[in-house]
């Protein structure tokens, strides 16, 4: 854990060093007041002067107190309060990408691989074959086009309406979950496909295991055998794929909160990017190695809580 | 059962190597098949539905949809190819180091993967775009570079089971060293599952491509790629649906061509791998 934080901390301090000319530079090149004092002066401000291996311990301190520098965008705010007020918003949609990729890939893994070679299995083979291939944004742009401006069913953009304000509390949650609907099943779209082939492939292996066929033989209904003795077993490491599966999902907050107008990190991201807004890059890009890195090790615990076998004494 | 024997008999992956052929032929005559020139702006007649007269309709400055995704075919060829190409050299070199040599050499490699693997690629990708200019050269290398990872853990597990074996001992005995038994002895035992993953990876590096451009951050404009096709798709998504609906068709086959055929060679090299 403390050796992936560190690693994490020099590649980003790496791909900080990318950047063209240096802080120096880009405050005052469009300046013409700036003289060779003045830049000297902020050479030492930055530590620029000192060498590399002080500059990233300086960075690290800074990063311990949560300061991530200040945006380069108008608003001239800390990165970390620009990230912290969108971070609930891309967690509340990743939440629920994972209740569904869960509520929807288990069920099809297991009852495919209960009835191996029937027509579901061979149409979900066919689903998770077309899961692994769609480009997700030109998923999310075809349902934009059908339920959104064809059907007229659903929004497209943004979390909330205009009246937002003036709706009832019942009201706002509708018009929240409408808004909700199209960019929590694309985001959980990329992951169905994964978790299901995966459940499948797990599910077919645990039944052909011997304490299946004792539990057979001793009489239980194939109902209990399924569902009591043999998706317990496959769930176990499903645990794991999902905790995988949340770099994916980060990643894929870029595309779907862009496409979707979502106002979450993601799209902090793309339009920190598309204004080269170093800090906030930055930034970003270490909050979401350390969501990674939390989301694992939660998937870790919960692994252990689950599975008796591996509590470590 | 030989490889091609059991190779041809496999439909998906005959499917796969169709569509990848055709890809092939579609980008290197693509001066021949796409009927009109793919840059050539129209203003008399933007955003028209499709036609005979242009298959898959016009864009929003007029260019034909289906030439500019006959030339768009090329570029996703480049990039699956050159980032892919990237990305197994990293990945095999620094496997085969892991691997072989084992001890510290072996940790330190595999925290560094490790570490990698916790950046969600989309992400490091984006940030390095962010410090460079968005070229395709650029954009295919970023891709190669963030994606050596899986590559990495495939040839040091092949490595791993290989080292030890009497074919690899007698390279030893008779005074073959480190460098000729790595890339002459144990490498080409461990092409198969290379090759795979090369498959497999050049249909990853197309989806991400066509991902970074949609985003505007890929391939620039006027070059034709698919993704930014679908970015005027998306500005025009209320008026023009064919702009969103065929380069993202032909990405999906795409891909699905490289997937299909990367199964088939697995199954085909290795039947125990059979699911």
């Amino acid at each position: 854990m403390i050796p992936l934080l560190a690693g994490i901390t020099v590649i980003c301090f790496f791909v900080m060093r990318l950047a063209p000319g240096s802080p120096v530079d880009l405050e005052t090149q469009m300046n013409p007041k700036s003289s060779v004092e003045m830049k000297e002066r902020l050479k030492t401000l930055y530590e620029l002067d000192k060498p590399i291996h002080q500059q990233y311990w300086s960075w690290l301190k800074k990063l311990g107190r949560g300061n991530l520098g200040i945006s380069f965008a108008s608003d001239h705010r800390p990165v970390t309060a620009k990230i912290m007020e969108r971070i609930p918003i891309t967690i509340l949609l990743e939440f629920l990408s994972l209740l569904i990729i869960i509520a929807i890939a288990i069920p099809i893994g297991v009852l495919s691989a209960v009835h191996q070679d029937s027509l579901f299995d061979k149409m979900t083979g066919v689903f998770v074959f077309i899961g692994f291939a769609i480009p997700t944004f030109w998923l999310a742009l075809l349902l934009m086009i059908f339920f959104g401006i064809h059907l007229a069913w659903l929004p497209i953009s943004g979390l909330r309406s205009l009246n937002y304000e003036y709706l009832t509390a019942w009201g706002q949650f509708v018009d929240l979950a409408r808004h909700l609907v199209l960019p929590v099943f694309i985001s959980a779209f990329g992951g169905l496909a994964g978790l299901s082939r995966y459940m499948r492939a797990n599910m077919l292996e645990v039944i052909r295991q011997d304490y299946i066929m004792t539990a057979r033989a001793k009489g239980l209904s194939e109902r209990d055998v399924i569902y009591k003795h043999a998706l317990r077993n496959a769930l176990l490491p499903a645990i794991t794929i999902l905790g995988l599966s949340i770099p994916g999902l980060i990643g894929g907050s870029v595309i779907f909160e862009t496409v979707f107008a979502i106002p979450g990190m993601g799209q902090l991201f793309y339009m920190a990017v598309m204004a080269r807004d170093y800090p906030t890059v930055m930034g970003i890009l270490l909050i979401g190695a350390i969501l990674t890195l939390v989301g694992n090790l939660i998937a870790d615990v919960s692994y252990a809580v689950a599975d008796p076998r591996i509590r470590i004494s | 059962m030989n490889f091609w024997e059991t190779f041809y008999k496999n439909k998906l992956a005959l499917t796969g190597s169709a569509i990848v052929l055709l890809l092939f032929l579609v980008s290197i005559f693509a001066p021949l098949f796409a009927p009109y020139d793919p840059g050539q702006i129209d203003l008399k007649n933007v955003l028209l539905s499709p036609s005979l007269n242009h298959l898959f309709g016009t864009d929003q400055l007029g260019r034909d949809v289906l030439s500019r995704m006959i030339w768009g075919a090329r570029i996703s060829l480049k990039v699956g190819f050159v980032a892919t190409g990237v990305a197994i050299i990293i990945g095999t070199l620094l496997g085969a180091i892991a691997g072989y040599y084992g001890g510290w050499i072996d940790a330190v490699i595999m925290r560094f993967v490790d570490v990698m693997l916790c950046f969600p690629t989309f992400f490091l990708i984006l940030a390095v775009i962010a410090f460079l200019e968005p070229s395709i050269w650029n954009i295919m290398i970023i891709i190669g570079l963030t994606g050596w990872m899986g590559v990495t853990r495939l040839v040091r597990a092949d490595f791993i089971s290989l080292r030890e074996r009497d074919f690899v001992q007698a390279a030893r005995v008779i005074g073959a060293g480190d460098l000729r038994i790595i890339f002459v002895h144990i490498l080409p035992n461990a092409m198969a599952s290379i090759l795979v993953a090369a498959t497999l990876g050049i249909a990853g590096a197309i989806l991400t491509e066509s991902a970074l451009s949609f985003l505007g951050i890929g391939v620039q404009p006027p070059t034709p790629s698919w993704g930014n096709i679908l970015t005027a798709g998306k500005d025009n998504i209320d008026i023009a649906w064919w702009l969103s609906l065929y380069p993202g068709l032909a990405i999906l086959i795409t891909v699905v061509g490289y997937n299909l055929l990367g199964e088939g060679i697995r199954d085909s090299l290795d039947p125990r791998l059979k699911k």
